[in-house]
């Protein structure tokens, strides 16, 4: 049997499981929010074009209109000035193969439960690493807090100094994207940054080096307990807009199937 | 003496609500001229300036001097009660359901007679205070109140409730509760006795100490409503167009800038999705069950819809031309509202203010005018019945420079 | 001074019962009128030479349209919009129309047709100040209007509704004799104390019902009516007055006060000398005033007046002997010309039931037309037996 004939049988019979780790695109969810004098993202919005009504009888569509950063969403090199001169820096010009690449999952629930503020330092990776091995190059790799099952305002935990929600210092991200070469790399919450990340050194550390190393971000992930430290694929496609940012997308990802 | 309202009880499901009926809506054109005066609260007659008399009813020549130099001027309001009378049997639909209306006829001091609608507290035969009104078709009506004497619960005198809002015993919905103004404004709805306030928040994950504020006051209940989201907006009407009886758009989403600042085309989409599109999902969602709830009764049926909106809705100005342009958009649209609702009896009253006493206009010298000055004038509005009001120095001296000449507010406004 | 009305007279008067609700329209009520002078006069409609037509329920059409309509072709045509006032005035009109020769024979039509909602409708549309500044304030129509003026007139006066009951009893026990009448059932004092109030102190008894019907006469001169061998009345005064006394702050006059001592010099005649009495009776309030500005009494001595006055067809004073509109009807304008009408029968001696003995001397009185806050026609004319 040739490859693909195999991970068909396998999607099939259960070996290999497709898992969900998109939010729903909903005017409801928290965006990013940026000071109001800044120029603002929209946040989903859908708007009825008709539903077997007088506007259409037979046929229910929606217009529908979002930041190209909302939800589940992907962050091409191009969105942060660090990655603005790369090569194939946006959505329509990056290449395939980042769209469906294997993932190293860091499980920090229980740090994260503990501390809304709770930075991914170098040490927790390599800690990481001592019991899963090293991070290979080419790998995704997504911080798991469990925060994609919040909603509403414990998921954007917003407070008068702004977000507090868990991500990696500037150091973790450094190491990750010179020692490891990860893909790219993921959360739960909203960004890939540390909630109070700009008052890091720099400013929005893992947007900085990600993007200024021509990595990619993906956020607003959730479901993420289903997949295994290591061993599972994700696929995620963005959106080919015309010089975009970044775009909202499906990320399914592909796990090994079993009780366990 | 008034009787006092007493709160309504109950609505029995099984009798038919009442369908919204309006009072004769006919008049001549030369008539409505009354209406600048009736919309403001402005007792304006028409006045002759050729020899300088008043006239009533409005004419289209001067019987004395034959002039037709017209206008309308603010005229004395006090008058003498000259015969009353209860109509009893009439033959019009609105005012047979009515409880009997009370009429009179006024010697006014200004001059003329008047046929005058009466509060049932007029003595006969003594002295009135007259009023210009917008009757529930949005025509103009005259009202005399007693000159002297304010027995309690004079505002509970049912023709003064039909041709005003009173916001006792009414529920009310503030659909911005973001705006300054939203929680002066609903802690004075309360205190005139309004039954309930339900506040819209669009995205409560966004803290704000002003909605926990809101949410705190008895008698408040925050909801969910994003103006921008038509499903958001339809989510609440399911709930509430049935029972809002009061509905103010307190809307407000300021940004400054210029025509060429860069970025405005997206700021102006996003100002006119809330200010305008905003009204106009509004009144998707709860025009059409305000309209028909306009004669549920008299004492909580659905009386008045409230736009707060910027004097510059009138002009354009440059240095905030885009918040300028969505304000005249929505003031269109509530024009609009305004003919569609009066077929159900509700009113649409604007209550015009200029910069606000808050952070976006932290760099303009006083006067500004406070949140809660807003609120008040909503508030009296809806008790005088005041179709266009204007809030603080700023607002007043902004309509009476229109009123002389709109080029000269047009320039003003370029220096900001 | 005026010239006189000598040598003309008024012949064949004409009622078309009356109906409370007709789905007929004006113009076939118009027409029955003119069918039955036809039949009064001998005269045919197309040897006739003057049409003046009051009606309110004619929708576009005027006079003119009627010559066309019914077939005459006149040299005299007058459409008199004056409600109340229209008989007495068109009267007074095709008076002077014959006396000086611009026409011969003038049918004076009286007529309006009553729908179920006509009645709201007229009041909805009466006039601009009407529906500008009183329709709007309640809707009470002329019932408040009148009782606006009753309340004012009672409390300066010292009127009570007893008097006006006097008013009121009297005529319906008048309009009992006539069987055109719409009451037809004797009226109490006490029934009318304790009528159910339209607008206090309007009471229903105080107000008129309104129906279809239409009433009309000719116009000619004596040398006319005698070669067609009909019986006359000669006009020997008529008088119009319209918005009098607009400093009076309300109403408690009509324009009758301004010319009544002309109108009894025209006729060589003194109140004492009207045998019957044919007042304008839309609202009893407006009886007693005409009582008053047409001398039968000073101002204010209206009640005093009716108090010691017989007002029945057997009285010392009698006054609306057909029951007048309180009783017979109130025909929308062809209300003016049920008196006009009925005092032609009692000095022609043609009364019949309701007839006065020795009634040689009649007057007949219009007053119409409540624009704003008061009425703004009135008219009077004497006519006297041949």
């Amino acid at each position: 049997m040739d490859i693909l004939t195999r991970l068909a049988s396998s999607l099939t019979d259960g070996a290999v499981r497709l898992v969900d780790l998109t939010r729903t695109l909903s005017p409801d969810d928290p965006t990013i929010i940026m000071p109001p004098e800044f120029g603002q993202s929209w946040p989903v919005k859908i708007e009825r074009i008709s539903r077997y009504d007088g506007n259409g009888p037979a046929w229910y569509w929606n217009n529908i209109s979002f930041g190209e950063h909302t939800g589940t969403h992907f962050d091409a090199p191009v969105h942060w000035v660090t990655g603005r001169d790369l090569p194939n820096n946006t959505v329509d010009t990056m290449p395939l193969a980042p769209m469906l690449a294997p993932v190293c999952v860091i499980d920090c629930t229980a740090e994260a439960e503990a501390d809304a503020d709770f930075l991914l330092t170098r040490d927790h990776i390599l800690a990481w690493e001592a019991q899963h091995g090293k991070i290979p190059a080419g790998n995704w790799v997504f911080m798991r807090t469990g925060w994609g099952n919040k909603t509403g305002a414990a998921y954007a935990n917003l407070d008068a100094e702004g977000a507090h929600t868990p991500g990696p210092d500037a150091d973790a991200i450094r190491f990750l994207v010179e020692e490891r070469d990860i893909l790219g790399f993921g959360t739960e919450t909203i960004g890939t940054d540390w909630g109070q990340g700009g008052h890091l050194t720099p400013p929005f550390p893992a947007h900085h080096y990600l993007h200024g190393a021509g990595k990619y971000g993906l956020q607003c992930l959730t479901g993420l307990e289903a997949l295994p430290p290591t061993g599972a694929m994700i696929l995620a496609a963005p959106l080919k807009i015309l010089a975009g940012s970044g775009s909202p997308l499906r990320v399914v990802a592909l796990v090994p199937g079993g009780p366990d | 003496m008034t009787r006092e309202l007493l709160p309504p009880s109950k609505k029995n499901p099984l009798e038919r609500s009442q369908v919204p009926l309006r009072p004769p809506a006919a008049r001549s054109a030369p008539t409505l001229g009354l209406l600048i005066g009736a919309t403001q609260g402005r007792f304006a007659l028409q006045h002759c300036d050729g020899c300088g008399r008043f006239l009533y009813p409005v004419r289209d020549v001067c019987p004395d001097c034959l002039g037709q130099r017209l206008s309308f001027q603010d005229a004395p309001r006090g008058g003498v009660l000259l015969s009353e009378t209860t109509i009893d049997i009439t033959a019009d639909p609105y005012f047979r359901r009515q409880p009997a209306q009370r009429q009179g006829l006024v010697q006014a001091d200004c001059g003329v007679t008047m046929i005058a609608l009466l509060h049932r507290d007029c003595p006969a035969e003594g002295r009135v205070r007259l009023s210009l009104m917008t009757d529930r078709a949005g025509m103009p009506v005259v009202f005399a109140h007693p000159e002297t004497g304010g027995a309690p619960h004079m505002e509970d005198d049912p023709d003064w409730r039909e041709l005003t809002a009173q916001p006792k015993f009414r529920r009310v919905l503030i659909t911005d509760g973001r705006s300054p103004v939203a929680e002066p404004l609903a802690r004075q709805l309360l205190k005139a006795g309004a039954q309930e306030v339900f506040v819209g928040v669009a995205d409560r994950w966004k803290p704000a100490p002003g909605v926990d504020a809101l949410g705190g006051i008895e008698g408040v209940t925050l909801c969910d409503l994003d103006l921008r989201d038509e499903r958001s907006v339809t989510g609440l009407a399911a709930d509430l167009a049935g029972k809002t009886d009061i509905l103010i758009n307190s809307a407000y989403h300021f940004r400054p800038g210029g025509l060429f600042d860069a970025g405005q085309v997206l700021r102006a989409k996003d100002t006119l999705d809330i200010c305008a599109l905003g009204l106009l999902r509004l009144a998707q969602a709860f025009g059409p069950a305000l309209m028909g709830r306009g004669g549920d009764g008299t004492t909580r049926n659905a009386a008045a819809w409230v736009n707060v909106l910027s004097i510059w809705a009138q002009t354009g100005r440059p240095a905030s031309a885009i918040f300028a342009a969505a304000q005249a958009a929505e003031l269109s649209l509530a024009q609009s509202l305004r003919g569609e609702l009066a077929q159900g009896g509700v009113r649409v009253m604007n209550v015009f203010a200029g910069a606000l006493e808050d952070e976006w206009f932290e760099d303009l010298p006083p006067p500004k005018t406070a949140p809660a000055a807003v609120a008040r004038t909503v508030v009296t509005a809806l008790e005088q019945g005041i179709e266009d009001s204007y809030v603080g120095p700023d607002a007043e001296e902004f309509r009476a420079r229109m009123a002389r000449n709109p080029k000269e507010v047009e320039r003003l406004m370029w220096q900001g | 001074m005026r010239r006189d009305f000598d040598g003309v007279v008024v012949a064949s008067p004409v009622s078309v019962p009356y109906a409370r609700f007709s789905i007929e329209t004006a113009q076939w009520w118009a027409g029955a009128a003119l069918r039955g002078l036809t039949e009064a006069s001998g005269i045919s409609h197309k040897e006739m030479d003057g049409l003046s037509v009051s009606s309110f329920s004619l929708g576009a059409d005027s006079a003119i349209s009627l010559t066309q309509h019914f077939g005459m072709t006149v040299r005299y045509l007058d459409t008199v919009p004056l409600g109340g006032a229209s008989a007495t005035v068109s009267l007074r009109r095709a008076a002077r129309a014959v006396q000086a020769g611009d026409a011969d024979v003038i049918a004076c039509i009286g007529a309006d047709t009553n729908h179920p909602d006509s009645f709201r409708q007229s009041l909805e549309n009466f006039s601009r100040f009407a529906q500008d500044a009183v329709y709007p304030m309640g809707s009470g129509g002329a019932n408040a209007s009148f009782a606006l003026l009753t309340r004012n007139y009672m409390a300066r006066f010292g009127a009570t509704r007893e008097d006006f009951a006097r008013i009121c009893v009297a005529q319906r026990d008048n309009a009992l004799k006539n069987p055109n009448a719409l009451m037809r059932k004797p009226l109490t004092v006490e029934q009318y104390m304790t009528a159910r109030p339209i607008a206090a102190p309007v009471h229903l008894f105080d107000c008129v019902m309104p129906c279809a019907g239409a009433e009309a006469f000719l116009v000619m001169r004596e040398e006319t009516a005698r070669a067609q061998g009909l019986t006359y009345a000669r006009l020997t005064s008529a008088i119009e007055r319209h918005h009098s006394f607009p400093e009076d702050p309300i109403q408690i006059r009509g324009g009758w006060a301004v010319d009544v001592d002309e109108l009894y010099a025209m006729a060589g005649c003194t109140p004492g000398d009207i045998d019957v009495l044919q007042t304008y009776d839309d609202y009893p309030v407006i009886v007693m005033m005409q009582f008053e500005d047409l001398k039968f009494c000073a101002k204010g001595e209206g009640h005093d007046f009716v108090r010691s006055h017989d007002l029945r067809i057997g009285g010392d004073f009698p006054q609306n002997t057909s029951g007048g509109q309180l009783s017979a009807g109130q025909a929308g304008a062809a209300g003016g010309h049920l008196g006009l009408v009925e005092a032609i029968r009692q000095v022609t001696g043609q009364a019949g039931p309701t007839q006065v003995a020795q009634a040689k001397r009649a007057m007949a009185l219009g007053f119409g037309m409540i624009n704003y806050d008061r009425g703004l026609a009135s008219a009077a004319v004497i006519l006297e037996a041949a």
